[in-house]
């Protein structure tokens, strides 16, 4: 063997939006390490979201200089289409969500000290706060971007992981309830690694049944490779698992009201709307492409899968009386949704092509009303913290109606109210789910949205026909980050729901010539 | 002119403007010009309306959402003319109705105010829409004001009622959706527009479960028994003049839909399922009508004789004969004017003595003649005395309904005869006998609400004995419709009632 070793061909170019994202990140942590404590915030937040506005850029150039018909890197990252439509719509959303997160009273001071401890009051004391949530959330964002451009399985690993790891952490900083956000965090954590392990394993037993972990390969190897049918499944299986944990679908989705409701809400609003987004465009990715030719075999599971997380997410949110819970359960029935799309292939591209381009808009839809909702959530505050349970929102309608229509204006696009984004994105993907055949799922989807529309309307109940309390929580005065959210949120809200064509011809472009192979 | 893209901006800008009034009085004022120069605008835009020409006229088409093949297409036939001149006709009236209802509960006055022309809007926006899509979407979207209103400003249970009503329309809604999604896909025309949708389903057994997303959406709607149950509660709860709307307007929707889009989109599924929307108004005819006889709160008895109303208009939308057709059309409106001044005279007594209850009023036409003249004259087109409107429309869908479906017909006069006994009976409990002491010093109607009363009493009055003009403009367009579903009018036709003398 004394063979040399290729040095592998990068495409620094078109991988530039991750890489100006990663180093970013990289950057941040050495402010972290070198930087003055008073002077990192004001460091952090001018590098984060020049960081993200930057990377928005590139992409964006990408697309108009062309999009290439080949994977990058070897084979190993996919800068497609709908990798880039995806990358564009993460970097908005966290461009967004970080406006909510530089309000640092969500967080906590001292991590590390034991709450109700004398530290932690020490730490308040000298008004410490965490200033490595920025890179943190930079190093997220980098793992969203790459997971679902990730062309082979390990890759795809390592995105996961650096897309997740730093959310474990995040989810722990709560500065309020910090027992529940730190349980939050343990729980995302030892249910985050077991579903990599699974991931990871499927990954394995995939290689072993194909010879190779890139996706177009193992496609390639499902009409070759004879007799090694059990590994095939099982690693499939595996693999899918993995996935739809992190979409939260039903039977694992146990986790995301206890890590919604636990999480400062800024970082649920990231995950709320990023990682839901990174995930989608992995499980298509790897379902559409890596899977492709097996579709007879995971249809019929993924059609059991979108069902239960339809109707498991919006029964259980019926009976939830905390805010960030309840939403926890609508992102649930909502993922539910955005499976039909997943499903909803047909024989030919045309087919495949609104099906994708519907799911894409449906996730714009989605995020934007997402975190516009967190966004108001941060606003309505008790002494003790935002008032979490549902019954202090009662007559804010009366309180401070502007900001209680802006949340019922958001919950009707939840609930798929005409004239809302949220209801063009449920008609795409239904739109093609009848296209391709799938009626019945589309008559049970329509049905969730039935019972999903009775939390939704009893929340507007409470705000607006019932007789506020004395003792009400009272409404803060926005900083001018989460107004200019809740601006940008309600505003996407309309656009898209009036005047919709844009982003859908965009969306129509993107999913044009699928996924690269 | 884009007359109807006119009238929606006018009421939109309206409900804006209304926003932005400081001043509740002021607001109250700006509301009743901006209806009344929607009415006038209407009635410019009917004037030229003519009966023989297209079918559809004062057509818009625009491209809305080319990637769904949606247009924003408007456009108007007799069917849809009248109706939108019933809306804009009512809300002038209700907003004068209205002028004391939305302070009672310390709610923002201009909000209700401009939750009523956005509401005003959207109904005109629902019976032109030419684009399947387009209607479902104002079909939808019109519940969230009705929502609003039912839900902020109504009675003691009124939280309860607004979501119920929700729901259901909601569910409703959702169905029909799964149909024009299907319908489209279906009909592979790319296209939503109404006119290029005829005819395109063949399939029978197609057409059947379409036609059946639809129709449950408008039953629900309508409401038809027994899908009604919803209803009572919303007309009881929701104030004086959004009751108008819901039952007068909204309810309508239903039963327009059902003449356009079931009869229509799906000629073969409607025939088929013909005996079973006949048995269905049959039964909510007496059965709305023998409920209403129970009832011991003045607004839910008037829902409920609602129910037996709408009973009549399904039952003749699905006759299927030109005389039943048009008359059920021409319910549509009297019903609106009839139903309209009954909730609203209903509504002046409950403001003055503050009790929805039949047994708290007694001999009021003592103290307040005016009130109970109005109030008898109402109930008196509501039973369909002969010389009022409502008697035309009635008499014509019971003798087109005779012509091919006869034992329904003599069914369907019983609630005629049951309407006598309700509404005669309440005016008996309310207004005759000795005055109740708790109204002894009730007040007439002041100026104001004989203004809201006069003209809805004059139109029972006028199209009672001359309803020619409607219905030279409805004949057409049920005879254009009916002739898509190709049903003729049976043989010997037995003389119609043309000019309701």
């Amino acid at each position: 063997m004394n063979g040399t070793i290729q040095a592998p061909s990068i495409e620094y170019a078109l991988l530039a939006p991750v890489l100006v994202v990663f180093g970013a990140a990289i950057v941040g942590v050495l402010v972290e390490a070198f930087a003055p404590r008073y002077l990192r915030s004001a460091i952090h937040l001018p590098l984060t979201l020049l960081s993200l506005a930057g990377a928005f850029a590139l992409a964006v150039w990408q697309a108009v200089k062309g999009v290439p018909t080949k994977p990058a890197a070897m084979g190993a990252v996919a800068v497609d289409g709908p990798a880039l439509f995806i990358w564009g719509t993460i970097l908005i959303l966290a461009f967004v969500s970080v406006l909510l997160i530089k309000d640092e009273e969500h967080f906590v001071g001292s991590a590390a000290a034991v709450p109700g401890s004398a530290e932690e009051e020490q730490s308040l004391v000298e008004r410490a706060a965490h200033t490595e949530v920025y890179p943190l959330v930079l190093f997220a964002v980098g793992g969203m971007l790459l997971f679902p451009a990730a062309n082979d399985l390990l890759v795809a690993f390592v995105a996961l992981e650096v897309m997740s790891l730093p959310l474990y952490l995040l989810c722990g900083l709560a500065r309020r309830r910090r027992l529940l956000s730190q349980e939050a965090a343990v729980k995302y954590f030892l249910l985050g690694a077991f579903s990599s392990a699974f991931f990871l394993y499927g990954t394995a037993l995939l290689y072993g049944f194909a010879g190779s972990v890139d996706l177009a390969k193992i496609n390639q190897a499902l009409g070759a490779v004879g007799g090694q049918d059990t590994l095939l499944y099982i690693g499939a299986a595996m693999l899918g698992v993995g996935l739809l944990f992190k979409i939260g679908a039903a039977p694992f989705q146990a986790w995301k009201p206890d890590v919604y409701q636990g999480a400062p809400t800024p970082i649920t609003a990231l995950m709320a709307s990023g990682t839901l987004v990174a995930a989608f465009g992995a499980l298509l990715r790897v379902f559409w492409v890596g899977l492709g030719g097996l579709d007879w075999d995971w249809r019929p599971v993924l059609y059991g899968v979108a069902i239960l997380t339809m109707v498991v997410g919006a029964i259980l949110a019926i009976t939830q009386t905390d805010i960030k819970r309840m939403l926890a359960y609508s992102s649930i029935a909502h993922g539910g949704f955005l499976l039909i799309g997943v499903i909803a292939t047909g024989q030919t591209q045309a087919e495949n092509t609104s099906a994708l381009s519907g799911l894409l808009f449906y996730l714009v839809a989605y995020g934007f009303t997402t975190v516009g909702a967190f966004a108001i959530v941060t606003m309505v505050r008790d002494p003790g913290g935002e008032a979490w349970h549902l019954s202090r929102w009662a007559g804010l309608g009366k309180r401070s109606p502007l900001l209680a229509g802006t949340f019922a204006f958001f919950l009707l696009a939840f609930a798929g109210i005409p004239l809302t984004s949220g209801f063009f994105g449920k008609y795409a993907i239904f739109q093609a789910a009848v296209a391709n055949g799938a009626m019945p799922l589309v008559i049970i989807g329509v049905v969730a949205s039935a019972i999903a529309a009775f939390f939704y309307v009893r929340v507007i109940v409470l705000m607006f026909f019932s007789d506020p309390a004395a003792d009400g929580p009272s409404v803060v005065l926005p900083s001018r980050g989460t107004a200019a959210v809740v601006g940008i949120a309600a505003l996407a809200t309309v656009v898209l729901g009036v005047y919709p064509q844009p982003v859908l011809d965009l969306a129509h472009t993107a999913a044009q010539s699928l996924f690269v192979r | 002119m884009p007359w109807l893209s006119t009238l929606m901006g006018v009421s939109v800008l309206g409900a804006l403007g209304v926003t932005l009034v400081r001043n509740d009085k002021l607001a109250k004022q700006f509301t009743l010009v901006v209806s009344l120069i929607v009415l006038a605008l209407t009635v410019a835009m009917a004037v030229q309306f003519s009966p023989n020409g297209d079918k559809f006229q004062f057509a818009e088409t625009h491209d809305w959402i080319p990637a769904f093949g949606v247009h924003y297409g408007v456009a108007v036939d007799g069917i849809a003319l009248v109706l939108i001149l019933l809306s804009v006709i009512l809300v002038p009236i209700v907003v004068l109705a209205s002028w004391h209802d939305a302070e009672a509960g310390k709610r923002s006055v201009r909000t209700y105010f401009s939750l009523l022309l956005v509401l005003e809007a959207m109904m005109i926006g629902v019976f032109a829409a030419t684009d399947v899509f387009l209607f479902y979407v104002f079909f939808e979207a019109m519940l969230i004001p009705m929502y609003f209103m039912i839900g902020s400003y109504g009675g003691a249970q009124r939280s309860y009622a607004a979501v119920k009503f929700l729901l259901y329309s909601l569910f409703g809604g959702l169905l029909m959706l799964v149909a024009v999604i299907a319908l489209y896909s279906i009909a592979g025309k790319g296209t939503f527009m109404f006119s290029d949708l005829v005819g395109t389903i063949q399939d029978v057994t197609t057409q059947k479960w379409l036609f059946l997303g639809f129709f449950i959406a408008f039953a629900i709607k309508a409401p038809l028994w027994p899908f009604h149950t919803w209803l009572p509660d919303a007309a009881a709860q929701a104030p004086a003049g959004a009751a108008v709307l819901l039952v007068g307007v909204l309810d309508k929707v239903g039963t327009y839909g059902m003449l356009r889009f079931c009869l229509e989109l799906f000629p073969d599924a409607a025939k088929f399922f013909t005996p079973l929307v006949i048995v269905l108004s049959v039964i909510g005819i007496v059965y709305g009508a023998i409920v209403a006889i129970g009832q011991t709160d003045m607004k839910r008895l008037i829902a409920y004789t609602s129910v037996s109303h709408f009973g009549f208009i399904a039952l003749g939308v699905f006759a299927m004969t030109t005389s039943a057709g048009s008359g059920a059309t021409l319910y549509m409106v009297n019903h609106g004017f009839s139903t309209g001044a009954l909730f609203l005279i209903v509504g002046f007594l409950v403001y003055r003595r503050g009790s929805h209850f039949i047994a708290d009023y007694g001999g009021v036409q003592k103290v307040a003649p005016i009130l109970a003249g109005t109030f008898l004259v109402a109930g008196l087109s509501s039973l369909s005395l002969p010389g009022l409107s409502t008697f035309v429309s009635e008499f014509m869908v019971l003798t087109g309904t005779y012509q091919r479906y006869v034992v329904p017909a003599v069914i369907a006069t019983v609630g005629v005869i049951l309407a006598a006994i309700y509404i005669l009976w309440m005016y008996q409990r309310t207004m005759n006998g000795p005055t109740a002491e708790s109204v002894k010093s009730l007040p007439d109607l002041n100026a104001r609400e004989k203004w809201v009363v006069a003209p809805l009493v004059a139109l029972l009055l006028v199209f009672g004995f001359y309803p020619k003009p409607l219905l030279d403009v409805i004949n057409p367009a049920v005879k254009d419709t009916l002739s898509s579903v190709s049903v003729t009018d049976p043989k010997p036709a037995v003389p119609v009632a043309q000019e309701g003398q």
